[in-house]
């Protein structure tokens, strides 16, 4: 059996676990990658079609390779007008891509989110779920370093 | 501090939320023994009576939905709303993070009024660190006895604001992509595999045990008669205190953001206040003296929504901050129906050229015809509010629109 399938099978009998094994994937990979797609697409007798329609519709699961971190830049109203453009300057600035892309060493992914519930301390920054608050450009930096 | 009114949050940073012996230690349980002692029929009395309605934005009497729910259907569920999406919203992640055993307690309470005894809390991706405390609270609370014979499971969402609508939260439970359901028929009739199913908020779930422990008419007499009870709400913006207080519903929105808020910093002139999230109405200084219940909000075409309190100063740019919040709605539009896939589509691309000084005056029609399309057409709730924060600011603060042509 696939380490892929591995994952995936442990949610077969889990009623909807079709998300649940994504995010199974996702805990291992940070991404879904093709050919696991298909074999879940296998195990819960879904067709690819389905299984790739569903992991395309959250913005949190995303097929096919990113970076090691995922760092989200929240740009929803309360983080925009704390001045998350700035910060998604400085971020682009020091890690050398733009939103959306992944630095060449395969470490960083950038991306902008909406609101992630931390609006006590805005703008907030996430790299891999874990939040930064109250960031500025100059913090990025020091943020930057933790995973570097 | 006393325009607070610390209920759900009364032992908040006191007791580990992870431990149903912390939460015992200060009476919890002791709302759902009194439950079981009760036959349904008077459960669902008490609960009604008390006068609670859903604080997840519609602002329903919890008591009534549940009396909706068919008695002969042998499986049943109990959901918990925890997706909470909507941008200046973090209060459901402090009841987890404060008092999350209330939530448990409250949830199984819901389960004897409705005899099911399984539930599920739908929470959403952001809070991977919510999901592990839940888990944990949930082992405590059955290692404990507390819950009987009642189950909880916590699945996790991944990223789509629509999933906050409970029929597209079913779905996403379900293993599905997240695009709302038509209704009806309710969830209460036929929701999570097609069975009768009970979808609250965490918020509702929570008030439950101190309801059943001090009594309906104590949970009436709090806060404003028609939506009685406390709300935690959330302050983000140019307040000097930016964090959340629980306060009675008959508080009025001045006293959220001058005594409790602290005022606006740098001594800046108030502009606007949205309240409810990024899908409620901006509100002018005019209105400052409503009460937030849901009622009050809804006689000056504003909602209470979620509890969100976004403050803007004189300073802002209004209609940069709508602008942003139109691309918002663009991207979490689940796109299933037409007015609100291309409605959302046009609404920010109308709002993007007048924000960049290309507007004119006919775009605001436009914008205001739109608006009146999406309400009246969209399946979802989302459709239907994602045009409220243009049409209340082209109404309370049409001359900023007009500056920027
Ligand atoms: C687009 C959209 C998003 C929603 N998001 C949430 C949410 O994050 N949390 C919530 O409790 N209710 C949300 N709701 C409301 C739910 O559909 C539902 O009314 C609520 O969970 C019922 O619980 P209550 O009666 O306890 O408020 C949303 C509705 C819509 C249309
Ligand atoms: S109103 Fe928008 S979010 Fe709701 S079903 Fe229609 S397209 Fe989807
Ligand atoms: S608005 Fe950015 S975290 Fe909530």
């Amino acid at each position: 059996m696939s380490e892929y399938r591995e994952i995936i099978e442990a949610y077969k009998d889990v009623p909807g676990g079709l998300i649940e094994a994504y995010h199974a994937l996702q805990r291992k990979y940070n991404f879904i990658p093709e050919q696991a797609l298909i074999e879940a697409a296998k195990v819960f007798k879904v067709s690819q079609a389905e299984a790739y329609g569903v992991a395309t519709f959250y913005s949190y699961l995303k097929v096919g390779k990113r970076g090691t971190y995922i760092i989200r830049m929240c740009e929803s109203a309360p983080c925009h007008i704390a001045g998350a453009d700035k910060v998604v300057e400085a971020l682009e600035k020091a890690l050398g891509i733009k939103v959306g892309e992944t630095t060449a060493d395969g470490k960083f992914t950038l991306e902008l989110t909406e609101c992630v519930g931390q609006c006590q301390a805005t703008p907030v920054v996430t790299v891999n779920s874990k939040p930064y608050e109250n960031v500025t450009p100059e913090a990025v930096d020091k943020i930057l370093a933790e995973y570097r | 501090m006393s325009k607070q009114r610390p209920v759900l949050l009364e032992y908040a940073g006191k007791i580990d939320p992870t431990k149903a012996s912390d939460y015992i230690a200060v009476g919890g349980y002791k709302g759902l023994e009194k439950a079981r002692q009760m036959d349904r029929k008077a459960l669902l009395q008490e609960v009604k009576d008390s006068g609670l309605r859903g604080r997840g934005g519609a602002g329903f009497n919890a008591g009534m939905k549940w009396s909706f729910v068919p008695q002969d259907a042998s499986i049943k569920y109990v959901v918990c709303n925890l997706d909470e999406g909507e941008p200046g919203t973090y209060k459901d992640r402090v009841i987890c993070e404060q008092n999350a055993q209330a939530l448990l307690e409250g949830m199984a309470i819901c389960g004897l009024a409705i005899s099911s005894n399984q539930g599920y809390i739908y929470c959403r991706g952001e809070y991977p660190f919510v999901v592990e405390l839940l888990r944990k609270a949930i082992a405590s609370a059955k290692e404990s006895g507390a819950l009987g014979d009642f189950d909880i499971e916590v699945r996790m969402g991944a990223g789509a604001y629509v999933c906050g609508e409970e029929t597209a939260l079913i779905e996403s439970i379900e293993g599905h992509r997240g695009e709302p359901r038509f209704k009806p028929p309710f969830p209460g009739v036929e929701g999570l595999w097609k069975a009768p199913t009970v979808v609250n908020n965490v918020e509702t779930f929570a008030c439950l045990p101190y309801i059943l422990v001090n009594g309906a008419a104590w949970f009436a007499g709090i806060g404003a008669p028609k939506y009685p009870g406390t709300k935690i709400v959330t302050l983000t913006g140019d307040v000097n205190n930016r964090t959340f207080f629980e306060v009675p519903t008959d508080i009025t929105l001045r006293e959220v953001i001058y005594d409790l808020g602290g005022g606006i910093p740098g001594g800046k002139k108030f502009k606007a206040v949205q309240v409810g999230g990024t899908s409620g109405a901006f509100i002018p200084e005019e209105n400052l003296d409503t009460p937030i219940d849901f009622d009050s909000m809804g006689a000056i075409g504003a909602a209470l929504g979620s509890g969100a309190v976004l403050v803007l100063d004189e300073t802002r740019d209004i209609v940069d901050v709508v602008t942003r919040i139109s691309k918002f709605f663009e991207h979490e539009s689940c796109g299933k129906c037409n007015p609100c896939r291309e409605g959302t589509f046009r609404c920010r691309e109308l709002m993007n050229k007048i924000n960049s000084g290309k507007g004119n005056e006919a775009d605001i029609e436009k914008l205001i015809l739109l608006a009146r399309v999406m309400q009246k057409a969209a399946l979802c709730g989302l459709g239907q509010a994602a045009p409220i924060p243009i049409e209340s600011t082209i109404k309370h603060f049409r001359p900023a629109y007009l500056q920027k042509m």
